[in-house]
């Protein structure tokens, strides 16, 4: 069997699964509107600016001096203009508290009764409390962060005032006694938002997705149905049958993955720096390196269902465990250990460096190498898995 | 009860099955050592109920199961071996058709011509032959979806003979079929082989099909051939045997009569309708005798010939 007549069976098989496709109105809505949605719900849940608005939070002023009032009026003046808080008042902590299990507000700023004391005669630092509701860790975390924030800048603030006459006298400038030194932070490219953190991985994952869950149907569909017999009673050797489903399937996922990054680009006017280029051949990697491993447990699966049961239960982690939606960095540290394992974590990593700062092949060098090894190795192993599954 | 051909002088043989076992991978023994052989240009028939192993059988002289131990050969070559030279050689249509709803006669035609490598030109040229032998020309290029059962399995048919094999495997092809299109299915296989010299194996548990397509006969049963001859020869097989229908009043306390004879071997009865199954000159006369002594009379009463479907019971059935 010649090499050109076995691209032109696999370009045969391809050819049917395509206009098996093209024929069903219905699957071409769905394929077309399957990254619409996804975008449009991303383009919803992360809208342009990453801050938080609306949060409402309870004040409690115990203070019995006037510090406690100033701080507050500070605070308000601050929020007058940013609009992230909507502030309550309590009269006491255990009635914060009590707002916040209720879910009336989600956190609180308690100024204790001594406040001013302390301040004025200096014994200590004074305490202010913030209260967050950490049954919801994300929003917990952004009010915690913003409202230590300001109080600690109030605090150098204030610490500046009392020093200012002595600095004078000296001759130094007393904010570079507070604060001798701040570090600056600057990004690589100019901005950088959680939305453009989470498309390149939002892309790869479409295109992953599509693949993987299509697989089952073109193979073990046809295998239930019996259409597989025709393939495997032909003259045709089996890498024709498993390439030409798998390209139907790559070409599917191709199209969908383009689409959802016209749709990025215009629905979120995100910036990709890569060339284009470099993003096709990271997606058309991502997808082989995941062809072996869908066709492997298809072939496994004793039908349909069960197959698309297996490739769920191994997809879905996954996409949690590869970064797209928090960094790695942020899970412990076994679950990293397992990321690394996952190619997915590299499709995901090339994809964010080439659109994010535009990186080009070369300095992904890594990724690349890891998800050709990964397809390669799978695809080894799928053949002779393929087969036996088939002739059982 | 191996290959006994009746005439096989002038006749080579295509297929030969030497002692072909399967073992499924849960240990399901479906096939138990099979051996027979099919001349050039038979219709070979393998009769038995569901789950003998007749399909199992047949897909492994498809190539598309691995025997577990045994041989079985086409034209020559080895079904595990030469596995790829086989597939050009045979054609498979099975009752799980094989056929893509979304594609037109044409475009499935077309799809496996070109998976067998056929030459474009003189792939067209067949599809019109083919689609014309069956009478669906006119039908070329409409979507396989809107079709009938029976138009669907003319299709199929076809599919499996793009190749022109040399050896064409049917399974079950008549299944869920009306009766309209299962004759006409029957039909065309049968002009298939006689026009094209096509020698074809054929599975099914429809005992009129084999009947009237098959040269000979192998009934399985459990994984076993039980009887391997033409349909005559099954027939006279237990033709020493007689049958009687009769219809009686008071069948009851008769049929306990009737079975304690010597000569009857069996009775059944459905509907006040007996069969009485026995052997010997005496026995329609003792049988009538014992039916008056008991207080019934006789509506009515035939001798009935054998069928295949009574070799068939008689075989598959423990066949005392």
């Amino acid at each position: 069997m010649g090499i050109k007549s076995e691209i032109s069976h696999t370009l045969w098989i391809t050819w049917k699964d395509l206009m098996e496709l093209r024929r069903s109105k219905m699957r071409m809505a769905m394929m077309v509107l399957m990254p619409l949605i996804m975008m449009a719900m991303m383009s919803f849940m992360f809208p342009s600016s990453n801050s938080v608005s609306n949060i409402p939070v309870a004040i409690v002023n115990a203070d019995s001096g006037s510090a406690g009032s100033e701080i507050i009026y500070a605070i308000e003046q601050m929020n007058s203009e940013s609009k992230m808080m909507i502030l309550k008042n309590a009269s006491s902590e255990e009635e914060a508290r009590n707002m916040i299990v209720e879910g009336s507000t989600l956190g609180a700023i308690i100024i204790p009764e001594d406040f001013s004391q302390v301040l004025s005669t200096r014994s200590s630092t004074a305490d202010i409390t913030v209260m967050t509701d950490n049954s919801n860790p994300q929003i917990s975390q952004i009010l915690s962060q913003v409202l230590t924030q300001i109080i600690n800048s109030m605090s150098e603030e204030y610490a500046v005032m009392g020093l200012e006459p002595m600095a004078r006298e000296i001759g130094i400038n007393p904010v570079a006694m507070v604060v001798p030194f701040k570090a600056e932070s600057k990004g690589v490219t100019e901005s950088s938002s959680y939305v453009e953190f989470v498309i390149p991985g939002l892309l790869m994952m479409t295109m992953i997705t599509s693949v993987m869950t299509g697989l089952p149907r073109a193979i073990a569909y046809e295998k239930d149905i019996g259409t597989m017999n025709g393939f495997l009673a032909a003259p045709i050797s089996r890498f024709s049958i498993i390439g030409g489903k798998a390209l139907g399937r790559i070409i599917r996922g191709f199209i969908q993955g383009i689409l959802s990054l016209v749709l990025a680009i215009v629905l979120f006017r995100i910036n990709v720096y890569g060339s284009l280029l470099s993003i096709f051949a990271i997606l058309f990697l991502g997808v082989f390196s995941f062809v072996g491993l869908g066709i492997v447990m298809t072939s496994i699966a004793e039908d349909e269902e069960t197959a698309s049961m297996i490739i769920m239960t191994l997809t879905l982690p996954m996409m949690f465990l590869s970064g797209i939606f928090f960094p790695i960095e942020m899970m412990p540290s076994f679950m990293q250990t397992i990321s690394r394992w996952l190619p997915f974590t590299y499709a995901v990593d090339a994809m964010r460096r080439i659109m994010v700062f535009g990186a080009t092949l070369g300095n992904v060098y890594t990724d690349v190498v890891v998800m050709l090894a990964f397809g390669i190795a799978t695809l080894i192993i799928a053949i002779p898995v393929f087969e036996r599954g088939m002739t059982r | 009860m191996h290959s006994n051909c009746l005439d096989c002088d002038n006749m080579t043989e295509i297929i030969e099955v030497k002692d072909i076992v399967k073992v499924y991978r849960n240990g399901v023994k479906a096939v138990k050592g099979i051996s027979f052989s099919v001349s050039k240009g038979e219709i070979f028939g393998l009769l038995g109920p569901n789950g003998a192993g007749k399909s199992t059988l047949l897909k492994m002289l498809s190539t598309l199961l691995r025997p577990t131990s045994g041989t079985a050969t086409i034209d020559g070559l080895d079904i595990v071996k030469d596995a790829g030279e086989i597939r050009k050689r045979i054609g498979l249509v099975a009752e799980k058709m094989i056929l893509y709803d979304y594609l037109t006669p044409y475009e499935n035609l077309k799809l496996f011509g070109k998976l067998y490598s056929i030459e474009e030109k003189a792939l067209d040229e067949r599809i019109d032959d083919l689609l014309k032998t069956v009478e669906m020309d006119k039908w070329k290029n409409e979507r396989v979806k809107n079709f009938s059962t029976g138009m669907r399995q003319r299709i199929n048919l076809i599919r499996g003979l793009i190749n022109y094999p040399e050896v064409l495997f049917l399974d079950e092809p008549t299944l869920g079929l009306d009766p309209h299109s299962s004759v006409e299915i029957r039909r065309l296989v049968a002009k298939l082989n006689r026009e094209m010299g096509i020698t074809v194996i054929l599975t099914t548990h429809y005992m009129e099909e084999v009947d009237a397509l098959a040269n000979r006969i192998a009934i399985i049963n459990n994984g076993e051939i039980a009887a391997l001859d033409t349909s005559e020869n099954l027939k006279r097989m237990i033709s020493e045997e007689k049958v009687l229908e009769v219809k009686i009043t008071n069948s009851a306390k008769a049929i306990e009569s009737i079975r304690e004879l010597d000569c009857v071997r069996d009775v059944s009865s459905r509907d006040g309708e007996l069969r009485i199954y026995g052997q010997g000159e005496n026995f329609v006369d003792s049988v009538i005798d014992r039916i008056k002594s008991s207080d019934s009379r006789i509506i009515s009463i035939k001798e009935i010939e054998p069928s295949l479907e009574d070799v068939f019971i008689k075989l598959t059935f423990g066949g005392e």
